[in-house]
């Protein structure tokens, strides 16, 4: 039988000064948004659910690096980041969460549900698995009119237990459709650790009952997300068929602002934290003399005024006039 | 060969089939996906022949996923392309609903406008051929109470000959209902009788003395109850929704101000159907025009049982129709 290949750590792939810092500059930005919010939702201007990916940064990070701007990208309602590294702008996101209209869903959407048609992002998808059946019918679209982008649907390691993720998996392998299926296992699906959830927890594993291809990597690594992402779109792009992605995390916070975290220990979320995709790639740049801390600092002025003017923003913004409530209920 | 004067009556089912195959030889968008909707010619026959037509790529068949491949269609529709998804029988379409609701219906308005999504999908269904309860369902009121969804229901061969047609031109979701136990139903196709508007009620039948509302497999029989009621003296107007999703208030202000008296018949459970929508819409829109309360010969609230006679017992039939008009009428 074939054995899934798993990139470890330690094959870390090599990178220079400009795409560390772009790679270091993404996750940090994600990070500072996200901690950012978390505080707007404390002085109650975010409200509703608020899901952060502190922590998972590597995963989207990584993975958008091999996707062009004519891909499809599906994500589920932890999507900030994804929205971010998609080059949806910090202001309009955070507009979005404030609920006002010059947010990239209009202020209809908030934390779960950001939209820009025009970066190819679809969602912020809220009902678990509900949009793996979306990205395979857009990339069956795509095929269809022979487009020759390709389709990449993050989702978590619970969506991987519903049944829309095998009927989709089974869907895109029958259609043979590009599809770049990534599961981002943070090991907790809301509460309930990966244990009791999945029997397989060597979850590339699903991929091979479907005949996808399918690897595991460490989440927790930048370069290797992206090098195992970059193998993965390669062979997409080759062949027409999708591919299964696992991506092993970790989030640090809280399932949402709701959650007080009683199914897991305090040590466990220390012991994930000395593996921070952030510090790890930080050091190692500085250990290659890739980046200097000077440059660290100045990077990290310059996110935190980009997230405060993101903030100014959607503190400036405006709301939808109520006249406008029964809109785009359907087309013109 | 009939002479070129004849007008040729055709089944419901071929009607359906010529929609279809005049949709996609229009729009190379345009393709059908649904379980045996290839192979092995649709599971009703309806998409007979059109593999051999139109190839594997266009008529795809689909493993038993409805959740799965009604959302890929939903998918395909965000995409670019103008799907048709065949939802084998009302019956399986809740494995599908979530797709229904939180995608197809909501997209367009929770990305603030960006997304439209025009999918069109078919679902059989009705009452009649001794399916027992989980294969007898009439959905049409769930589907016709979800924001962001246009719901048709086809119960004439005008519409099963056009509608889908009308509905491949839409930007937004649009579900339609059809009646399998009317497939072998031979009927021409009436020029008066095609509507080429899917927001629009029809009248099918005027009449001065009662209005009967109805939709689907209403329809037909609401037409063979108006004609024996005729042989009474008693003059029933017939006005099909067509259209359950937005509800074409004017067609019922109209009839309404017409009849004074309105029986609305459907299929559905009785309890928060379109009967009962349809009713609410009287009251606030023509109330002072009815001569006396709208009544409503709805399906009998239980899971629709196998035997025939029971069977037949639970849904509204021609007889009910006549003699419950009689009584409204004081006959």
């Amino acid at each position: 039988m074939k054995e899934t290949p798993v990139i470890e750590s330690k094959q870390r792939g090599q990178v220079d000064h400009n795409h560390g810092m772009e790679l270091l500059r993404q996750m940090k930005s994600i990070r500072a948004l996200e901690d950012k919010a978390a505080e707007m939702y404390s002085k109650m201007k975010i409200r509703g659910f608020l899901h952060l990916y502190v922590g998972e940064e590597a995963v989207a990070v990584g993975v958008m690096q091999s996707l062009t701007q004519d891909d499809n990208v599906l994500c589920t309602y932890r999507e900030h980041g994804h929205a971010l590294v998609r080059g949806i702008s910090a202001r309009k996101i955070m507009a979005e969460m404030y609920g006002k209209q010059e947010g990239c869903s209009l202020g209809r959407g908030g934390s779960m549900h950001l939209f820009d048609k025009s970066k190819k992002f679809f969602g912020g998808n809220a009902i678990v698995a509900g949009h793996l059946p979306l990205a395979v019918g857009m990339a069956l679209a795509d095929k269809k009119q022979e487009k020759g982008d390709i389709t990449a649907c993050f989702f978590g390691e619970g969506a991987a237990a519903e049944g829309e993720f095998h009927e989709s998996l089974n869907l895109a392998t029958l259609f043979e459709v590009p599809v770049l299926f990534v599961c981002e296992n943070n090991r907790y699906a809301m509460g309930t650790a990966l244990q009791y959830t999945h029997h397989e927890q060597n979850l590339e594993k699903k991929g091979v009952g479907y005949g996808i291809e399918a690897t595991a990597v460490d989440g927790m690594n930048v370069l290797a997300v992206e090098k195992a992402a970059r193998k993965a779109v390669k062979y997409i792009r080759k062949t027409g068929k999708p591919y299964f992605l696992v991506c092993n995390t970790y989030r640090y916070r809280a399932h949402s602002m709701f959650d007080a975290e009683l199914y897991r220990t305090k040590e466990e979320v220390k012991e994930w934290k000395k593996r921070d995709p952030i510090q790890t790639f930080t050091d190692q740049l500085l250990k290659q003399g890739l980046i200097t801390e000077k440059q660290i600092k100045t990077m990290d002025k310059e996110i935190e005024k980009e997230i405060d003017e993101a903030v100014d923003y959607a503190e400036a913004g405006t709301w939808e006039p109520v006249e406008d409530l029964e809109k785009y209920v359907y087309s013109k | 060969m009939h002479e070129q004067q004849t007008i040729e009556k055709i089944t419901y089912r071929d009607a359906l089939r010529q929609g279809l195959e005049e949709a996609m030889r229009k729009n190379d968008k345009v393709f059908l996906m649904g379980e045996d909707v290839g192979r092995y010619g649709g599971a009703f026959a309806v998409s007979k022949g059109l593999l051999e037509e139109f190839g594997a790529d266009r008529i795809m068949d689909v493993p038993l996923s409805e959740s799965g491949f009604v959302g890929a269609g939903i998918g395909a529709a965000l995409g670019g392309m103008r799907p048709v998804v065949e939802v084998m029988t009302v019956n399986f379409s809740l494995l599908a609903l979530d797709q229904v609701v939180n995608n197809a219906a909501t997209l367009l308005h929770m990305s603030g406008g960006q997304l439209n999504v025009p999918v069109v999908i078919r679902i059989s269904c009705g009452i009649g051929r001794q399916l027992a309860a989980q294969h007898s369902h009439s959905w049409e009121p769930i589907f016709a109470h979800i924001a962001g969804l246009k719901v048709l229901s086809v119960g004439t061969h005008e519409d099963a000959r056009y509608m889908l047609g009308m509905a491949l031109q839409e930007l937004d979701p649009v579900v339609i209902f059809e009646y399998t136990a009317m497939l072998n139903h031979e009927s021409e196709i009436h020029e008066d009788q095609i509507v080429r508007d899917i927001k629009k009620a029809k009248v099918r039948r005027g009449g001065k003395n009662l209005s009967i509302i109805t939709y689907g497999a209403g329809v037909y029989k609401a037409l063979e109850a108006a004609e024996k009621l005729m042989g009474v003296g008693i003059d029933t107007e017939v006005l099909d929704l067509r259209v359950l999703r937005p509800l074409d208030i004017d067609a019922i202000r109209a009839t309404v101000t017409k009849t004074h008296r309105v029986l609305i018949i459907e299929e559905a459970w009785k309890s928060v159907g379109v009967a009962a929508e349809v009713t609410a819409l009287i009251m606030e829109h023509a109330f002072y025009e009815l001569d006396a309360p709208v009544e409503r010969l709805c399906g009998a609230e239980v899971p629709i049982p196998y035997p025939k006679h029971l069977e037949d017992a639970s849904i509204p039939q021609t007889e009910d129709i006549v003699d419950k008009v009689k009584k409204m009428v004081g006959k």
